[in-house]
């Protein structure tokens, strides 16, 4: 009998040491982790090399190819494996990558690259124009057959190699901002299946994966531009996919940095021991409306809501204060297209909107429907608040909760739905990757809006050669938006970012990307 | 042999109806997996494609029936979301579901033999209505609330583990199951709390039995009549619940894997269910049905191992 009482006894011992342990082990982390700071902020943080990072995301990859991943969460990712000809920098210019230099026929129709010399991939080949040709035509679907792998490249005709160190792209018709697109990754042609064996130029190059769980990447020693190599040996992405789990992580010293996290989050972090960045979400939130269907088919029904809505409150409400009041499809971050006087085009006046109600046939109001994608919490929050607002004009809606993949079928692809709160994002880095959804023709106009001046001023943005004109048909395309009250646009988000305070070298980009190479460990 | 013939035809149809309705199911709900795995920036003609390549224009019987030909020569497809064969990325997980499992079989075996025989012996006595109240109590709670309570007490407040930070076994096998006990003791527990009362009723229940007479009467003393005559026999019973109490697990594991957002099979079951990925799904599906049947199979052998009275009929 004693024998079994000591049995257990051992047991309960072995747990308690690897509890007791286990929590020790942590308690012991955190105190370094807070010494280094310490000290660092005596040095005031020079840049090392080497070191790791973890990395939070909050969703798995969906590919590792570069050329068939499509979720933004992915292409944050892959920017640091995969370049294009050009690359975008912090600022929302083009930089050339793989390429040197770049020029555009006058016609607007061709594209001649120069390449760098000496650009190898991870596998240590070095990239040649047949590459180039080879993941362009990958792309536009010519190498592979069927459907273009990105639908933009459809208007790709042909690329020519004129001699080993330029690459000709043709087009079927002008488009003076193809360039946008050439961000595209460059792959070796010798390589199958990017998805197991992704092999980029970018700084970083892929190590491992586990589903769910982490993407590993690695510093590349070769890369071509050897002053600005990665600082980091060795990144590790992160999946968790829940926020509060993500900053227990922040806070227990398993993870350095999370980018995208609300303020009501950082809120709980040691400020001594993290930095937090703040900068653009650059989504474009608005509350969307069906254009085509009753009562948001009459322009007076979207400006009484336009002016029934105070999108400065929406914002203290709903988004911490935080967050920028827009009035077009445009957020700040793209500042030779934004107009900021377009954000205060409808202020709030309920007496003029109840006008308008009245005058369109509805003097008591009407029902509608908000659908908002559960996943998002600053989606749902902000059509919470919209609910009440709306009942000032005698408008009563409600909200329906939808998952992700619902909404993206009946609400984005089917169109089947009243009214919705969303943030539309830009891919590319050009006014044109948030306006031209908005034209006709265009297969994924989700609000079915529809005017043909708009879309004869997108043919000619889309047509004209210099900066300026473009720009200015731009502008005139947003300012329609706004007039038309298309949809309620209501603020561009904060963002914010928070990186451990033994890490520097943070930069923001105006698109969905997260550059690793430019983070630093700080000397102790 | 007959039985064993029985059993595995019974294995078969269940497992035929439980791979078809939850491929019945997906087509029934909202989304698209084609559109899932575009997202927004694809035309219309880009998904058309895809849904095409994916085979999902066609009615699903037919899909269903091609599905099932290909799974049956263990070609098990590929993941839509990860674009990587499906038994590859499920089998990665399969050792944590595993791990997961065995250790709250460990907690309740640990927790429930010694709490269940003192209660027995101090049959309604203080410490045994003490036990009873605790146990009806964690009974009553389901173990993802458990698993949220464990968390916000012995996670956020206590620091005891971090929550959310789950340590991959590649990295370190004792930060690994470290970071198990928390869930694993989640799970374990309601399991426990009817461990510990069903051990004890059975043992109540052998007091009047005459062997048991016939063993004080041979001088044996309390403890040598529990531990050699009555906790014998009231172990069948309880055997019998905890192989049951396996398949309990396996079930508690998928969603407590969330609460603690641990990478494993239940998080991306979850995780594939809203990215309508169907080869990942009816892939975990199917193999969780086998090994509930199997191990539902074991039991029965091992009932009538235990206790010769029960016999399979030959």
């Amino acid at each position: 009998m004693k024998r079994v009482k000591s049995v257990y006894l051992l047991l309960f011992a072995l747990t308690l040491i690897l509890v007791l342990g286990s929590c020790r082990g942590e308690k012991e982390e955190g105190k370094e982790s807070t010494l280094k700071n310490q000290s660092s902020q005596e040095t005031n943080a020079e840049p090392t090399i080497g070191g790791s990072i973890v990395v939070g995301i909050s969703q798995d990859l969906d590919s590792l190819d570069p050329h068939k991943s499509v979720a933004a969460g992915t292409k944050e990712v892959l920017f640091n494996v995969y370049e294009g000809l050009v690359k975008p920098d912090s600022s929302g210019n083009y930089i050339d990558a793989v390429a040197k230099s770049h020029t555009i026929s006058e016609d607007g129709k061709t594209y001649t690259f120069q390449l760098r010399e000496g650009v190898k991939f991870h596998n240590g080949a070095e990239v040649t124009a047949e590459d180039v040709k080879y993941s362009i035509e990958r792309c536009a679907g010519i190498t592979e057959g069927g459907t273009p792998l990105i639908s933009a490249f459809s208007i790709v005709d042909c690329v020519e190699i004129p001699d080993e160190h330029t690459v000709e792209i043709h087009l079927k018709k002008a488009d003076t901002e193809f360039l946008a697109y050439l961000i595209v990754g460059i792959v070796p042609k010798d390589v199958k299946d990017y998805n197991k064996n992704p092999v980029g130029t970018g700084p970083f190059m892929y190590d491992s994966r586990s589903p769910l769980d982490y993407v590993k990447l690695k510093k590349f020693d070769d890369y071509w531009d050897q002053e600005h190599k990665a600082y980091l040996d060795e990144v590790t992405f992160k999946i968790v996919a829940d926020n509060s789990a993500l900053v227990n992580g922040l806070k227990g010293g398993f993870i350095q940095m999370a980018a995208r996290i609300s303020p009501n989050e950082t809120a709980d972090l040691d400020k001594e021991k993290f930095t937090i960045y703040e900068g653009g979400s650059n989504l474009v939130q608005a509350l969307y409306l069906n254009n085509a269907v009753k009562p948001f088919d009459d322009i007076r029904v979207r400006q009484a809501l336009c002016y029934a809505v105070d999108r400065q409150a929406i914002i203290d409400i709903a988004s911490n204060g935080k967050g920028t009041v827009i009035g077009s499809s445009m957020f700040p971050a793209f500042k030779k297209y934004y107009m900021p006087e377009l954000s205060t085009y409808y202020k709030q006046d309920i007496q003029k909107a109840k006008a308008l109600l009245k005058e369109a046939g509805y003097p008591n109001g009407f029902d509608m429907t908000i659908t908002a994608p559960s996943n998002y919490q600053k989606h749902v929050d902000v059509a919470q608040v919209l609910v009440e607002q709306l009942k000032q004009i005698g408008v009563r809606a409600k909200i329906e909760l939808v998952e992700w993949d619902s909404w993206l079928n009946d609400v984005y692809a089917n169109r089947e739905y009243q009214s919705t709160v969303v943030g539309v994002d830009a891919a590319y880095l050009s006014a044109r990757a948030l306006l031209e959804r908005f034209t006709s023709e265009y297969s994924r106009n989700f609000i079915n809006y529809s005017n043909p001046k708009y879309d004869a001023l997108y043919e000619k943005a889309n047509h004209s050669i210099s900066d300026e004109e473009q720009i200015k048909y731009y502008k005139e395309m947003q300012t329609l938006l706004t007039k038309d009250a298309a949809n309620v646009y209501i603020q561009d988000l904060k963002d914010q970012v928070a990186l451990d305070s033994r890490y520097g070298g943070y930069e923001f980009y105006p698109l969905y990307v997260q550059d690793m190479a430019k983070i630093y460990k700080v000397t102790q | 042999m007959k039985y064993l013939w029985k059993k595995v035809g019974t294995l078969i149809i269940t497992l035929l109806i439980v791979s078809f309705l939850s491929f019945f199911a997906f087509s029934v709900i909202p989304g698209d997996a084609a559109q899932s795995k575009l997202g927004t920036e694809a035309t219309e003609e880009q998904v058309k494609a895809l849904r095409e390549e994916m085979g999902l224009d066609k009615p699903v019987l037919i899909r269903y029936g091609k599905w099932i030909t290909q799974f049956l020569q263990g070609d098990f497809g590929e993941s839509y979301s990860y674009s990587l064969p499906v038994k590859e990325i499920v089998l990665q997980k399969m050792p944590i579901m595993i791990a997961l499992v065995l250790l709250s079989f460990f907690w309740i075996l640990v927790l429930s033999i010694p709490i269940g025989i003192v209660s027995a012996q101090h049959e309604n006595r203080l410490l045994d209505y003490i036990i009873r109240i605790g146990n009806q109590t964690v009974m009553a709670i389901p173990s993802f609330f458990i698993g949220m309570i464990i968390t916000l007490i012995f996670g956020i407040s206590l620091k005891w583990f971090m929550p959310g930070c789950y340590v991959p076994i590649e990295d370190s096998f004792f930060g690994f199951l470290s970071y198990l006990i928390a869930p694993s003791v989640a799970i374990a527990l309601p399991k426990t709390a009817m461990a510990v009362k069903i051990l004890r009723s059975a043992i109540v229940s052998q007091k009047d039995m005459d062997y048991v007479r016939t063993a004080y009467s041979r001088g044996n003393t309390k403890r040598q009549v529990l531990y050699r005559h009555m906790l014998r026999n009231a172990m069948i019973p309880t055997m019998t619940f905890w192989a049951m109490t396996l398949v309990d697990l396996i079930a508690n594991s998928i969603i407590i894997e969330k609460v603690f957002s641990i990478p494993g099979l239940g998080t991306m079951l979850i995780t594939s269910i809203s990215n309508r990925d169907y080869p990942v799904v009816q892939f975990i599906i199917v193999f969780v049905a086998t090994l509930v049947i199997l191990i539902n199979f074991l039991i029965d052998l091992l009932y009538a191992k235990i206790d010769p009275r029960v016999s399979i009929r030959k």
